[in-house]
Order: structure tokens, then sequence, then C-alpha cells
């Protein structure tokens, strides 16, 4: 074998400027191949992980203001949510799941000399799953049901307060002022807002014991499950403001008195464009393959052609038709798969670099309070569809080999080299 | 050796069909020394080509070393050339790409001879040609005698029992022509049947046997007797 690779190189040696125009068709072919894919999938990758951020089947409620009068009752009212409503929610919405009120309210924490002002938000267990709150090992719990029961005054921080407050000093167990009132540090969340600022959280009955007197707030929260088309979320909605017309007192058309933001429509919406992008990245993968495919027969054929009057000085020396064949295809596969692989690792090579220039940036940025939404993430390619994408080139390769090889191998002798 | 009867060849293309051999009947021992003349077009390079498998006859029979060569896959046909056969062309025939020693080392790459093994060999055979020092030269850079040894040296190399040699000499001055003929005469001495298509008067002379064509048939033939050709027709076919 090491003999015939010897005797291939050796042609493909002494033909570098043929050699390297059909290496090159190959590289690129699989080049741009990969940094398309790689760009769809960064695309991808990018609001994914925005919608990855919180969970994707998650609705938010906000009661608003009346613009319709309803049942004798005028436009212009005020709308609040009461306890009954997440009960109502509860326990009529078949669909719902994790269910969370959530009221917020900006306040003064301090811890010593240190202190800030940031959103206190009332919310309910539930509430670390929705928004997927991460709280490390080592770094305490979340607002538990019994802290609910019992309006404890615990508070879970975000990371970023617990730096300005405690400036590397322990805060688990430690107690901050809220306000005028002490709270006991439970736990500490990890996850950076998306759209940036510091958060704390509190138990949501403590926070209408304080700030609620009046029982009212205006965000509830929570996850439905089932809802897998854009017709199911319509009808959902629909019945959802029907549900809270009747508890709330309100014509179910009038958009003003309840926002309602479905995640989970959103979602399935943009899977949709995806969908869409997919296949348009895939079309144009599958062209620009084809466009390799062809360029790599046609020097092959030219090839084959121009060395028809070796083909039968080989011939008359007594070299076996298989021989010449065989040689013919090594040199295709040889060709494609260096050249093929030189064009992968060149478009990984590029796909890596973005992705790592990326991270950098986003590294920077985490230290920032900046938002952290993101339009492009990871644009690195699935090995699997690269290596694919070569194999199709190499077979491509052995194919627009084989087929002028065959007939330049039945040609007679004599013929072939009378060819110029 | 060889042994032809019969033998009819035909060219056809789309406006005219050209009967190139006319019934060939040919026999010639192993180790003989035959040289093939006659005029453009008379069918000489078409019996040589047909002699080495090259090319296919449309009827009669071509036995070599008792095997009727007809029907041939490619497979058995590169068999016997590889096998059997030397050959020799007017215009050399060397891969441009592949210097000298590379070139008459080639026949052995498709006997699956290791390569240090075939190089060993084929400079033995350039020595032998006194290209020694030409060994690592490619064709582009070598005279048309210098060619010449080379693929003679390539027709050599895998033993063969026979030299088929097409106007050898035709590309060569008379200097080099002598040279040239000098191998063949010696190759044959060695036992080797050659057999040479030529239209030099002087290299016919050189063999032992002329085969002289014309129309496709054979005319006549002369053999040398005490040095010198007889001019004696010996036989006139197929009139």
């Amino acid at each position: 074998m090491n003999d015939h690779l010897q005797e291939i190189f050796s042609t493909l040696k002494k033909n570098k400027l043929r050699t390297t125009l059909t290496g090159l068709s190959v590289s690129w072919g699989i080049f741009i191949l990969i940094v398309l894919l790689g760009a769809g999938n960064g695309l991808k990758n990018g609001v994914m992980s925005n919608f990855s951020s919180r969970a994707v089947n998650r609705i938010s409620l906000w009661s608003g203001t009346t613009s319709i009068p309803y049942n004798g009752l005028k436009s212009g009212r005020n709308l609040h949510f009461m306890e009954k409503e997440i009960s109502t929610i509860h326990h009529e919405v078949t669909q719902s799941d994790l269910i969370t009120a959530r009221s917020d309210k900006s306040q003064t924490i301090s811890y010593g000399s240190e202190y800030g002002t940031y959103q206190v938000r009332g919310v309910m267990p539930a509430y670390s799953e929705i928004e997927k709150l991460v709280i490390q090992q080592g770094d305490g719990r979340f607002i538990n049901q019994l802290d609910i029961n019992q309006t404890n005054k615990v508070i879970v921080l975000d990371r970023k307060i617990v730096e300005v407050l405690f400036k590397g000093k322990p805060a688990l167990g430690q107690y901050v002022k809220v306000g005028q009132l002490m709270f006991k540090v439970i736990g500490i969340n990890s996850k950076k807002e998306q759209w940036g600022g510091s958060n704390a959280y509190i138990p949501f009955s403590t926070s209408q014991v304080i700030f609620n007197p009046d029982k009212k707030f205006n965000q509830i929260m929570f996850t439905v499950n089932g809802l897998e088309t854009k017709a199911a979320n319509e009808r959902f909605d629909e019945a959802l403001r029907n549900l809270m017309g009747r508890s709330l007192s309100f014509d179910p058309q009038d958009k003003q008195a309840l926002w309602v933001n479905n995640t989970q429509a959103e979602y399935i919406e943009t899977m949709k464009i995806f969908g869409g992008i997919t296949i348009f990245v895939s079309i144009i993968g599958i062209f620009t393959l084809i466009a390799g495919i062809v360029g790599v027969s046609n020097i092959m054929l030219v090839t084959v052609k121009e060395r028809t009057r070796e083909i039968g000085i080989r011939k008359a020396i007594g070299a076996p038709p298989s021989s010449i064949l065989k040689s013919i295809i090594l040199e295709s596969i040889i060709i494609t798969a260096i050249f093929g692989y030189v064009g992968l690792m060149l478009g990984i090579g590029v796909t890596e670099l973005v992705n790592f220039l990326m991270e950098q940036a986003a590294a920077a940025n985490a230290s920032s309070d900046s938002m952290q939404m993101s339009v492009f993430k990871n644009p690195t390619v699935d090995i699997g569809y690269a290596v694919f994408a070569t194999v199709v080139l190499i077979i491509a390769g052995v194919l627009a080999g084989y087929l002028p090889a065959r007939k330049a191998v039945k040609v007679h002798p004599i013929e072939a080299m009378r060819e110029e | 050796m060889i042994d032809l009867k019969q033998l009819h060849k035909s060219y056809y293309t789309e406006a005219i069909s050209l009967h190139v051999l006319k019934g060939i009947n040919l026999h010639i021992d192993a180790g003989e020394y035959v040289s093939v003349m006659g005029a453009s077009g008379s069918g000489k390079s078409t019996l040589l080509n047909i002699l080495g498998i090259l090319d296919t006859y449309d009827s009669g029979e071509y036995y070599l070393d008792g095997t009727l060569m007809k029907n041939l896959s490619e497979k058995q046909a590169a068999h016997y050339r590889n096998e059997m056969i030397g050959f020799v062309f007017q215009s050399f025939n060397l891969i441009g790409f592949k210097n000298a020693l590379e070139n008459v080392a080639l026949p052995l790459y498709y006997k699956n001879v290791s390569r240090k093994k075939r190089n060993i060999i084929a400079m033995e055979l350039l020595e032998k040609m006194g290209l020694k020092d030409w060994a690592y030269h490619m064709p582009s850079e070598l005279s048309g005698g210098q060619k010449q040894r080379v693929a003679i040296a390539r027709a050599m190399i895998s033993n063969p029992r026979i030299i088929l040699a097409d106007e050898p000499t035709g590309a060569l001055d008379s200097q080099t022509t002598v040279e040239v003929m000098d191998v063949l005469t010696n190759l044959n001495k060695q036992g080797i049947t050659t057999i040479i298509v030529t239209h030099e008067k002087a290299v016919a002379d050189a063999t032992n046997r002329i085969i002289h064509l014309k129309d496709g048939m054979i005319e006549y033939e002369t053999r040398k007797e005490n040095g010198v050709h007889n001019a004696y027709i010996h036989a006139v076919q197929n009139i």
C-alpha cells in the first residue's frame, strides 16, 4: 500500500497546479459550508439561550387599567390582583403548573455602612424555578413554603448586591436592613438579570404584610403544559382573559385591563422561524456541496482526459485496468480527503475563533451591569455534519474519478497513446 | 513462438472502412530477429500493434506461444503485455513527469516488485545502456538516442521474450541509429525474439529476416545468408 501511495503522491506532486486547483475547490466548499452552518447555529444558540434563561412555557399577567365600560362599571378603573386570582388560576386553569405572585418595591438595603437601592420582590417558591435562578452549592436556599406560611423575614440576594454590601465577607445568616426592617440572608442568586440591575427576593406573604397592607399586587407568573401549537395558545389566552375578566370584572376584549405575555407562544413562533432558517441554511449548504462536487467532478474529468496518453503508455507496459482505476480513484480520494480536511479545519478554526472572541466579550460584559441579551452564541458546528459533508465530497470525488477513468481504461492503448 | 493465420483487420470510420491487414499468414520462431518493411499505410504498424496485443484483429488466428490471443479481457491482455512483451516506440513514449530511472522501473511496479528492488534492477539496465549518470534526469533533459535507450531499458526490465519496436530509429540521426540498433541486436543475441517495424533499409538489413508488406499483405520476405539478404520471393498470399 505504501508503494501505491508513493506512486500516487509522485503523480500528484508532479501535477501541482492541477492538484492544488482540485483541492482548493474542495477546501473552499467545505470551509463555506462549515462557516455557514456555524453562523446558523450561532444565531439559533443565541436566541435559544435567551429563551432558556427563563422557563419557555411561562405566562406573565399584569393587571392594568380598564378602557371599556363593563357591567355598569366605568372605564379607567385600576385593576389589581388579590390572592383569589392565584387560587383561581391554580384551580381552574388545568394547564397551569408552577405559579407565583410577584410584587416589586424599590427599597434601600444596607449592611453596616454599606447600602444600595434595589428592587425587592415579594415572590413565592416557584419563582426560582420559573425564572431559573441559580443558587449554587454553599450559597444557601431560596424561599420555601414555610417562609410563606410564617411570613418569615428572610431574604435572597443577587450576588451583585452581596458583593456591594458584604465586600467579600460571608453573607449567609447575616441580617440586612430593608427599609427599616431586618431580614436574614438565606440565599445568594448567581444568575444575572437579563435586562441588568439586581434584585432581592423576600416571601410574598411578608412583602404583602409590609408593603401592601391592602393585599393587592399586580403581577402573576405561571407555567403551562401541553400548549404545543399557536392555535392552542390563542385559545388558551382567550380563555384566560375570560376567566380573569369574570374574576376582576372587566371585558375580556379589553386588552388594557390585562396584559398577557405568553412566552410559550413566542417560543413556538421563534422555533418556526428557526425551522425556516435551518431549511434555508441546509439548502445553501446542499448547493455549496453540489458546487464542490461539480468542481471536483469537472477537474477529475479534465485530469483523466489530460492523462489519456499516460494511461495508454502505462497499459502498453502492462498496467492492468484495475491498477489504473485504483490509482485514479485513490488520487481523487487523497485530494478530496486532504483538502477537505484542510477546509474542515479552517472552517472549524474560524467558527471557534469567533466563538472565543464572543466568549471574551461576554466575560467582559459579565462584570458589568449591562444587558445580557445575545443574538449570536457558540457559532460552532456539530462535527458529525462536517465529517458527513467531507465524506460526501470524497464519495463525489471517487465517482467523479471513476467514471472517466473507466472510460479511459477501456480505450485501446494505441489510441490512448495517440492523444496529445 | 508467433503464429498468424489468415489475420484480417479493418478500421471503420463513419464514412469509410479501411481494410488494413488482408489475411496475414506468418510464423516467427523464438529468438528470431525480424524486421517488417513497407510503405506508409501498408499495415506494418497495425501488424506490430496486434502482435503486441495493443490492438485487436477482426478475423483469423493469432497464437502467442501456443495460446490463441482472441477475446482477451483487458486484464489478460495486460498480463501478456507485462510478462511476455517489451515495447519500443518511435516517439519513445516515456512518462514526462518521471525521471529515467522511474520510467525504466515502472513495469515492475505493475508486477508488485518493491520500489527498492525495481530501482536496483532499473539502475543496472541503465548502466548497461550507458545511462547511469542520467538516471535521475527527466525525459525532457535527454537526447533522442538517450530517450530511446531508456525506452529499451524499460522494455527489457520485465525480462520479456519478445521485443516489439515500432520505428525505433525513426526520430534519430544516423549515428544514434547505429547505437540503438547495436543495443537491439545485442538483445536478440541474448535470445530475445526481436521484431522491428521500419522503413529504413539499413535498419532492416541489421535483422536476419525482412518481411515486406504491401497493401496489407506479405509481398515477399528475405532471409540473411552469409551476412547478406537474399532477395527471393518467399510467398505472395491471397492473390
